[in-house]
């Protein structure tokens, strides 16, 4: 079916035929059109946010959850370059987003005109791709585009840009099943020749691992479950990046933790010491390598990835596999069913054996002593109080981000919202009222630091006014953690600016949002104090006032491989050389 | 020395050190590339090659399929194999990105450039000038009594070749199309 309709009627027209059912987004001059149209319908709920930073967050938790785009509208100008950030997160994590942003009428457009920026310029490079479209005609094919794009391949972030003269300009709308996508189809099957190289391999390894990342949760439930299947039959050992976690439960035999910088000890050995690594859907990136020229030294490298451009860009890899995770585990399953089902029994018993002995370290152990509560002991209680639930968790960035994926434990896939490339303070609070969107009725707990939360404070409005009951567990040690952290090991603790003297009272901050706030200082009152926030019905913000000098460990230190790990405050003295010192 | 035995001032473990993995050596690359003609479509591959650190000898770009609207952009680069593969590989990134060749290794390959250059001089020079135009086959496109403008079309290196002769003859201004190249044979 095809009529004639506004550009304004067409983006929300084109937003149902999408399957979107929900958008974040901020009014502005330039969206005026859009939102009239939003205004005179109900399959679309709006979400006001409160900042267009906030709406991407919000639209990239959203799309985690659910594995479906999310979709913010945004007017020009400041509404555009605010929505940056968002986007260059999303692009660094591969999260499929489409933001559509307002922009000055076409014939007013490098006028420098109010609210004019270039839009389409400015986010060209932080953008999967995007469009300046200046005629109303083209509008569906390139809304209809740029959800085909933001999901095929490499999942990513789109941008449309759209001028208000083609948003009150009528024309032809055509649905998407009508309309004709580019050639824009990256390759998902891989490589049959090199999948069979890969069996081969699987079939001798002594000291195989598995490494995982956000690969396979973008690939879909699917790619998990093939993913499990392949992990238990072969009875290999499994990591993951911090963007991996759940598409292997961490409650299963085979799972080593989480590996990289603050990742566990035996994680961390097996890669080193590993004689085969199949890395499946990650991406070598440099908190998990450590030093380059001592990864991994002995082992043969597969690598499965939908990007080319992700193979050998770091590591060299022996066996390069091409395409979708979910296509590739399938026919790699499949190739070594047939063949019988071989692995090396005797190597792997060993190779198991030395696991075990790495794990008797037991690096994450810590000991609740002393009146202050310990970061590590409040997300343990946490975890064990909320593990029955249906739970989403997201998170900030800094320690109690490492904290998080090192205490939690994640069953299944999309249930880990975390801002792993970008690592944007911020991101967390947002993103955990996008995921409360997609899941009414789960328990949402975005787990922050007081700093990083302040960034994107004022979406308790939002939460407020939306009645999302997220609960933001704050672990407030009254600093910036991670720098602190890398201050007093890299800086001879000269704590340059890394406190906050100012902070709010969180109790009485959520109460003038009107919402609920709960302050915690004593391990003894801590359990009732969660099941204060668990049982509330409405948004919580949690102070937890937690040790405020703890450091987060293990830690591979800057410029250092995988076996020099620091486990604890006695290993740190002179960890970090000087030339480890110019690394992030 | 720190307690991980890493030596002061090195930088080998860099963890931005890719090299010990790869090999050192340059190679310059010809790539002819695909892309739909559509607004941006330029500055999307050039802002890739600065993002990203990547040399740009050459480039030039024009529409070569108007019923398809389809552009091809040539651009001569070098850097270490993995370099280039990286290039390839982020170049096939790019949505409005049909095909990338590698003409410098899918087999022997032209490449041409076209190039003015206005020489100014009289008298024995202006003789000398015409003279080796001719040996180099270029053309007069615009003469005075007191100039050239000259055609040349060749490779990079006839062109640096007849500017270098030209200079003490009285070379004022070079300008050069950047090379445009095709594979050998069906």
């Amino acid at each position: 079916m095809t009529r004639q309709m506004t550009g304004a009627k067409m983006v929300v027209q084109a937003l149902k035929d999408q399957g979107v059912d929900v958008v974040f987004g901020y009014p502005g001059g330039a969206v005026l059109p859009i939102y009239d149209e939003i205004f005179q319908q109900n399959g679309i709920r709006h979400i006001l946010v409160r900042h267009e930073q906030g709406a991407v967050h919000a639209a990239e938790g959203y799309a985690r959850a659910t594995g479906k785009p999310g979709v913010c509208l945004v007017t020009s100008g400041p509404g555009a370059t605010n929505a940056v950030t968002g986007l260059t997160d999303a692009l660094l994590d591969s999260i499929p987003i489409v933001v559509l942003t307002g922009q000055v009428p076409t014939f007013m457009i490098g006028s420098d005109a109010f609210q004019e920026a270039d839009t389409v310029g400015i986010t060209r490079s932080c953008t999967k791709h995007n469009w300046l479209v200046k005629d109303t005609e083209r509008l569906p094919h390139v809304l209809h585009e740029a959800f085909h794009v933001a999901t095929s391949g490499r999942p990513g972030p789109v941008l449309v840009d759209i001028p208000k003269d083609v948003q009150f300009a009528s024309a032809t709308y055509t649905p998407p099943k009508q309309v004709r996508t580019s050639h824009y189809a990256p390759r998902v099957k891989g490589d049959m020749d090199a999948i069979t190289e890969l069996v081969e391999a699987l079939e001798t390894a002594k000291r195989p691992v598995f490494y995982t990342g956000g690969g396979v949760i973008n690939s879909g439930p699917g790619a998990s479950q093939l993913l499990r299947e392949l992990v238990d039959a072969t009875g290999f050992p499994i990591t993951s990046t911090l963007m991996g976690l759940g598409a292997y439960p961490a409650s299963g035999q085979k799972w080593l933790g989480m590996l990289g910088m603050h990742g566990l000890y035996e994680a961390n050995m097996a890669m080193h010491d590993c004689d085969l690594m199949i890395n499946i859907g990650a991406r070598f990136d440099d908190r998990i390598t450590g030093r380059i020229d001592a990864f991994s030294p002995n082992s043969k490298k597969a690598h499965i990835d939908i990007d080319p451009s992700s193979i050998n860009k770091v590591i060299r890899v022996d066996i390069p596999i091409v395409g979708d995770v979910g296509h590739v585990l399938e026919d790699l399953l499949k190739v070594w069913k047939a063949r019988g089902r071989k692995t090396n029994r005797e190597g792997l018993a060993k190779w198991w054996a030395q696991i075990e002995e790495w794990r008797k370290v037991d690096c994450l152990a810590f000991k609740q002593n002393g009146p202050a509560i310990k970061p590590q002991y409040a997300l343990q209680r946490l975890e064990e109080l909320t593990k029955g639930h249906d739970r989403y968790i997201c998170t900030e960035v800094g320690q109690h981000q490492m904290w998080a994926a090192q205490y939690l434990g994640f069953e299944e896939p999309n249930r880990w919202m975390t801002s792993g490339g970008l690592g944007t303070m911020g991101y967390g609070f947002p993103a955990s009222i996008g995921v409360q969107m997609a899941h009414p009725d789960a328990l949402v707990i975005n787990v922050a630091g007081e700093a990083s939360w302040l960034m994107n404070m004022q979406e308790m409005g939002t939460a407020v006014q939306f009645r999302l009951p997220v609960k933001q567990f704050i672990l407030n040690n009254e600093r910036l953690g991670m720098v602190r952290q890398w201050q007093e090991l890299l800086h001879g603790e000269r704590y340059s600016h890394s406190w906050s003297e100012a902070l709010p009272d969180f109790v009485k901050l959520a109460e003038a949002f009107g919402a609920k706030g709960i302050i915690c200082s004593d391990p003894a009152d801590l359990d009732d104090a969660i099941m204060e926030m668990i049982n509330h019905d409405g948004p919580v913000i949690f102070d937890c006032l937690v040790e405020k000098h703890e450091n987060c460990f293990p830690m591979i230190p800057s410029g250092a491989p995988h076996n020099k790990m620091l486990l604890g405050e006695a290993s740190t003295k002179d960890a970090i050389g000087s030339s480890g010192a110019v690394l992030v | 020395m720190s307690a991980l035995q890493i030596k002061k001032g090195s930088s080998k473990h860099s963890a931005y050190n890719l090299r010990p993995n790869f090999s050192d050596t340059q190679e310059r690359h010809t790539l002819a590339v695909l892309v739909d003609n559509e607004a941006g479509v330029l500055a999307r591959v050039i802002g890739l090659f600065s993002a990203r650190g990547y040399n740009i000898e050459s480039l030039t770009v024009a529409e070569v399929d108007h019923a398809s609207g389809l552009s091809r952009i040539t651009v001569v680069t070098t850097g270490t194999p993995q370099v280039i593969e990286q290039i390839k590989a982020q170049l096939g990134r790019i949505v409005p990105v049909h095909d990338v060749h590698d003409l410098t290794v899918e087999g022997p390959s032209v490449e041409r450039e076209l190039a003015l250059l206005k020489v100014a001089g009289d008298g024995d020079k202006r003789v000398e000038a015409l003279r080796l135009a001719d040996i180099f086959r270029a053309n007069v496109v615009d003469s005075t009594l007191q100039s050239f403008v000259f055609e040349i079309t060749g490779t990079p290196e006839k062109i640096d070749a007849f500017a270098d002769l030209m200079r003490p003859l009285g070379l004022v201004e070079v300008a050069r199309t950047g090379v445009a190249a095709l594979s050998r044979g069906a």
